[in-house]
């Protein structure tokens, strides 16, 4: 009973949007996929909800081809990240939009109907017109009708990326608590975002995708402790992972004149030229620590985004506090060298602080 | 400094109004003159100026035989003609920019936008280059002087402009729009008509006058296209032009003539004000 892909592929224009895809999906369980701008996300989302047609593959729902089922017979619910809502209906008549297709009794829709409401906190704005609401409120609307639906695959496409930040934030802990609480057992929940901390903060099962291709499937913990390659590295990553060219020599890691003591987790590894990755939380001000050139300093919220250089090697160091800096001004940073990765010359993991590495 | 701009703002939407209405206002003026009013010296003011005559009016309602010009056979061949080919038009023309507007038509080199030029381009001709071509058509199939020929050239006189306007206004609906229809639940057709038609209605209005427009005020086909059996509105008011022109029964029947177009006006305006046409989709 679960939602199969096999080798979905889509290829309109010169570029891959959807590259031999495959997974399942299982009811009940959340899945975030993971991507930059233009990765494939929304064409993967379109494809299972049959508004796109893959060039070739198989998808597959509850023993069914999917393929075959036009949108309207399908059961799915999908939230754009623009805020979709229809313009010539109210709230109450926006939500029960989708019911009333289904042609189900007018007091089955009431109750749907303020129970989605009730789930995204719009309880009282039933008559209120759609251009009358904010951008949160009227997506609020929008993810309240796909949920009144019970829908068996609810889509979920960068919902959040078009509001401030401060409703962001709000809204992606309310979409936590909605997704534990107003799921249920028999809906699968997709949801494409391109930032990382969201996906960490919604903890399901992470599809990493790039160029339509799925580049690592798993856990979000496993992608944070163990991204498969470079690629992964830098999309799960926000600021994206540092990427140092270097080598490791008798015990020490070498870059720019730098050494670095050679943690334990790479001690088994052979002396030779690696990519060393660091996360930019892992570097730090240091009076004793290697000294940088300062390219750009960025303040963000509470922290300080400190882009620094020293040869040919750039990094950005995660300062957390608000500091200024000059340009071109000299800092000296310290890195953690007990959370180093390390890929080989075909950018792939070959140790990482969190250990084990499965294949 | 606000009451200055406030004050010029006013004065020049005075201004202008002034300049919109004075036409009409004279025109109201001459329908009740005689010869003798018109010719004489300028005058204004009916019973000040001159002593007003129902004569301009009257002639708009006899018959020829009595030295009138009967209108009200053609005006309401003008009404049914404008409005049916205004009515067939944008339901054709409504479905045509629909679906060159989410659909990709591919045919040899033909594609979406040569199609919508092929609607454009009807009207960059002009009318004269199809007044043959029209004739010879209408005579073929034996409407030539008939209700239903004038309906059938106004069609193809109409249509283009609601393509025209249809296509980019539905270029303007966002097509996630349809999708989220089709997502809940409505095939194509429900989508169609229960999400893009109801939110399109502002379209549908400037579509729909401008065809009311344009079909109303034609008179190169209906001139050439008629001669005895069927004869609409502009033709006849042609008409009543002899040797002395008919100064008074020239308003009286320009101001019929407008009447319709003014009160489809204001009814439009209302509504358009109200289904704010820009803000309605973001």
């Amino acid at each position: 009973m679960n939602l199969i892909a096999d080798n979905l592929t889509y290829k309109p224009d010169e570029q891959f949007h959807l590259n031999d895809v495959s997974f399942n999906f299982k009811k009940g369980n959340l899945y975030t996929i993971l991507g930059r701008t233009l990765s494939g996300k929304t064409t993967l989302l379109k494809t299972i909800a049959g508004l796109l047609n893959p060039d070739s593959g198989l998808l597959k729902f509850e023993e069914k081809n999917f393929g075959k089922i036009p949108v309207w017979e399908r059961n799915v619910a999908m939230v754009y990240q623009q805020f979709i809502n229809y313009p010539h209906l109210n709230v109450y008549e926006n939500i029960s939009f989708p019911l009333k297709q289904r042609k189900i009794s007018n007091d089955e829709i009431k109750e749907n109907v303020n129970e989605s409401l009730k789930t995204v906190g719009l309880i009282g704005f039933e008559n209120r017109k759609i251009q009358e609401l904010s951008g949160g409120q009227q997506q609020r609307v929008a993810l309240a009708r796909s949920l009144a639906k019970k829908a068996k695959i609810l889509l979920l496409d960068e919902p959040l990326v078009n509001l401030d930040y401060k409703l962001r934030e709000q809204l992606r802990e309310e979409f936590k608590k909605i997704f534990s609480q107003g799921i249920s057992e028999e809906t699968i929940l997709i949801y494409s975002t391109t930032d990382p901390q969201e996906v960490m903060e919604l903890n399901g099962e992470v599809i990493v995708l790039d160029e339509g291709k799925v580049l690592q499937m798993g856990p979000a913990k496993e992608i944070f402790e163990n991204p498969k390659n470079l690629q992964v590295a830098e999309v799960s990553n926000d600021p994206p992972m540092n990427i140092i060219k270097g080598s490791k020599v008798s015990e020490k890691i070498k870059f720019e004149n730098i050494n670095i003591d050679v943690p334990n987790h790479f001690s088994k590894l052979d002396n030779k030229n690696y990519n060393f990755g660091i996360r930019a939380s892992e570097i730090k001000l240091d009076n004793n620590g290697q000294e940088f050139e300062v390219e750009l300093a960025e303040i963000s919220g509470s922290e300080t985004l400190l882009h620094l250089k020293r040869g040919s090697t750039k990094v950005i160091s995660l300062i957390e506090e608000v500091m200024n800096f000059k340009i071109h001004e000299k800092v000296k940073v310290k890195f953690n060298e007990n959370k180093f990765y390390a890929f080989d010359e075909n950018e792939n993991l070959v140790s990482s602080p969190y250990g084990v590495l499965n294949g | 400094m606000h009451k200055l701009y406030t004050f010029l703002k006013y004065s020049f939407v005075a201004l202008w109004t002034m300049f919109v209405v004075a036409p009409f206002l004279w025109a109201l003026s001459t329908s009740f003159k005689d010869f003798q009013s018109v010719t004489s010296k300028v005058t204004y003011i009916p019973w000040v100026d001159f002593k007003p005559t129902l004569e301009g009016w009257r002639v708009l309602v006899k018959s020829p035989a009595r030295g009138g010009v009967d209108i009200i056979e053609p005006y309401f061949n003008s009404i049914f003609v404008t409005c049916a080919a205004s009515a067939i038009s944008i339901i054709l023309g409504t479905l045509a920019a629909y679906a060159l507007s989410r659909f990709t038509f591919k045919a040899g080199f033909v594609r979406n936008n040569d199609i919508t030029f092929f609607f454009i381009s009807q009207r960059i001709m002009p009318p004269i280059v199809l007044s043959i071509p029209f004739f010879i058509f209408l005579s073929t199939i034996g409407l030539l002087d008939s209700l239903l020929g004038l309906v059938v050239v106004y069609i193809v006189l109409l249509m283009p402009i609601a393509v025209w306007i249809m296509v980019d206004f539905f270029n303007r609906v966002p097509k996630e729009l349809d999708e989220t229809a089709l997502i809940d639940g409505c095939n194509p057709y429900q989508a169609f008509y229960k999400v893009v038609l109801p939110n399109s209605i502002p379209g549908l209005i400037v579509a729909g006058m401008f065809c009311i427009i344009f079909g109303w005020i034609d008179f190169f086909f209906a001139f050439i296209l008629t001669f005895t059996e069927v004869q609409l509105l502009p033709v006849k008011v042609v008409a009543l032009n002899s040797s002395v022109t008919p100064w008074w029964s020239l308003s009286a029947s320009a101001l019929v003539s407008v009447a319709p177009l003014i009160i489809v006006a204001f009814i439009v305006e209302r509504y358009l004000s109200k289904g704010n046409l820009s803000g309605a989709l973001k």
